[in-house]
């Protein structure tokens, strides 16, 4: 049988909807936030809080920790962030697969907090780039959890396919 | 029991050691050159076994020594502790015998004060920073060393490139901050010392 048919079909095709692609895609990546928990000091045991059962992070589908920057999309920095450490920080986000996102949680992470030191670098947005803030010393998990939704909506405006062809240079500060 | 027998045994044959009148703890001052020696004592026949910690003072740059190592050492039988003084004798190049061949512990603690002061110790088996990266050009201990820091380069060249991002002094805005202690609280919370003025509004002279 030769079918002339140019359109739509519902007998052979089914129920569709309609949708433009960056609609779709950025639904897609927005549910399923995979975290890389840059733990530095004691904002990540709210860290661990919020992934914990009271809190259950995984109501959004971030509940997938991953401790292997190549698993993981969304860098979450929970902690002081030495200057030390600041090359590692980096060297993480640079091994993530695009697209990504930052989240500066608490005080230190934010703008070196309390630490007004020869030691702590004063915000890890000096290094890396960073999409939500999050106040607190250390922040509750009700505050990351907001940061995440927020996120999340941060997600769902990207032009979808924009991030993948992020470069080393576009992706930097300047 | 440390009492005065056990000082006066103590001191009894060991020319390099003096003692000095502190309230807390037995406390001894003690020639550099002999400073591994007194530790072999005190541990094996004095069970002072347990070092707690070394560290160190800066008396200033005005001072004649200007460099102390303190060493606390703690005894299990005796419960108490006995503090060890040791000079420095170069304001310089201050150097200190290491005593990590005694105390293992000793290794990590003598790291760190290398690090923060600058203080060499002899014949530590891996004298090198512990804190700092090891091209940081400066004793952050000091009493010559700014709190806020220094401007010098990161650790990591390529970082530097790609972020602009260097070792900056952290603003200090008025600070440090300190609190006013006593009364309430809610007043004696830690402020700057001197609010009139930011890093955008220049100290009022």
């Amino acid at each position: 049988m030769v079918s002339n048919e140019v359109g739509y079909n519902s007998k052979v095709e089914g129920e569709v909807i309609v949708t433009r692609a960056d609609a779709v895609v950025n639904w897609i990546r927005k549910h399923s936030v995979w975290p890389m928990p840059m733990g530095l000091a004691c904002c990540a045991i709210e860290l661990m809080a919020s992934a914990a059962s009271r809190y259950d992070i995984s109501r959004f589908g971030m509940e997938v920790m991953r401790f292997s920057p190549r698993q993981s999309d969304c860098m979450i920095v929970a902690g002081t962030v030495t200057y030390k450490m600041a090359e590692v920080v980096r060297r993480i986000y640079d091994q993530m697969g695009d697209p990504k996102w930052v989240v500066a949680m608490g005080a230190c992470a934010s703008t070196g907090g309390m630490y007004r030191s020869y030691a702590v670098m004063q915000g890890v947005d000096n290094v890396v780039p960073v999409d939500v803030y999050v106040s607190g010393c250390p922040p509750r998990p009700e505050a990351l959890l907001d940061a995440m939704m927020k996120l999340q909506d941060k997600i769902g405006k990207e032009p979808a396919v924009r991030n993948l062809s992020k470069t080393p240079e576009t992706a930097s500060l300047s | 029991m440390i009492d005065e027998d056990f000082v006066r045994s103590l001191l009894s044959g060991r020319e390099y050691l003096t003692v000095l009148h502190q309230k807390d703890c037995l406390t001894l001052a003690c020639e550099p050159g002999s400073l591994v020696e007194l530790c072999t004592h005190l541990r094996d026949e004095e069970t002072f076994d347990l070092l707690v910690d070394v560290t160190a003072i800066d008396h200033g740059n005005d001072a004649d020594v200007r460099f102390s190592v303190v060493l606390h050492l703690y005894s299990l039988i005796h419960k108490n502790y006995l503090r060890v003084h040791v000079d420095c004798s170069d304001n310089n190049t201050p150097v200190v015998p290491s005593v990590s061949s005694v105390f293992p512990a000793a290794n990590w603690h003598e790291r760190e004060t290398f690090d923060m002061f600058g203080i060499q110790f002899s014949d530590h088996p891996n004298l090198k920073r512990i804190l700092m990266w090891d091209d940081y050009p400066y004793y952050p201990l000091r009493k010559e060393f700014p709190l806020a820091g220094i401007d010098v380069p990161l650790p990591a060249a390529d970082v530097s490139e790609v972020t602009g991002a260097d070792v900056e002094p952290a603003p200090m805005m008025g600070g440090p901050f300190v609190s006013a202690g006593g009364g309430r609280m809610s007043e004696t919370e830690p402020r700057a010392k001197d609010e009139s003025w930011t890093e955008d509004m220049e100290k009022p002279i």
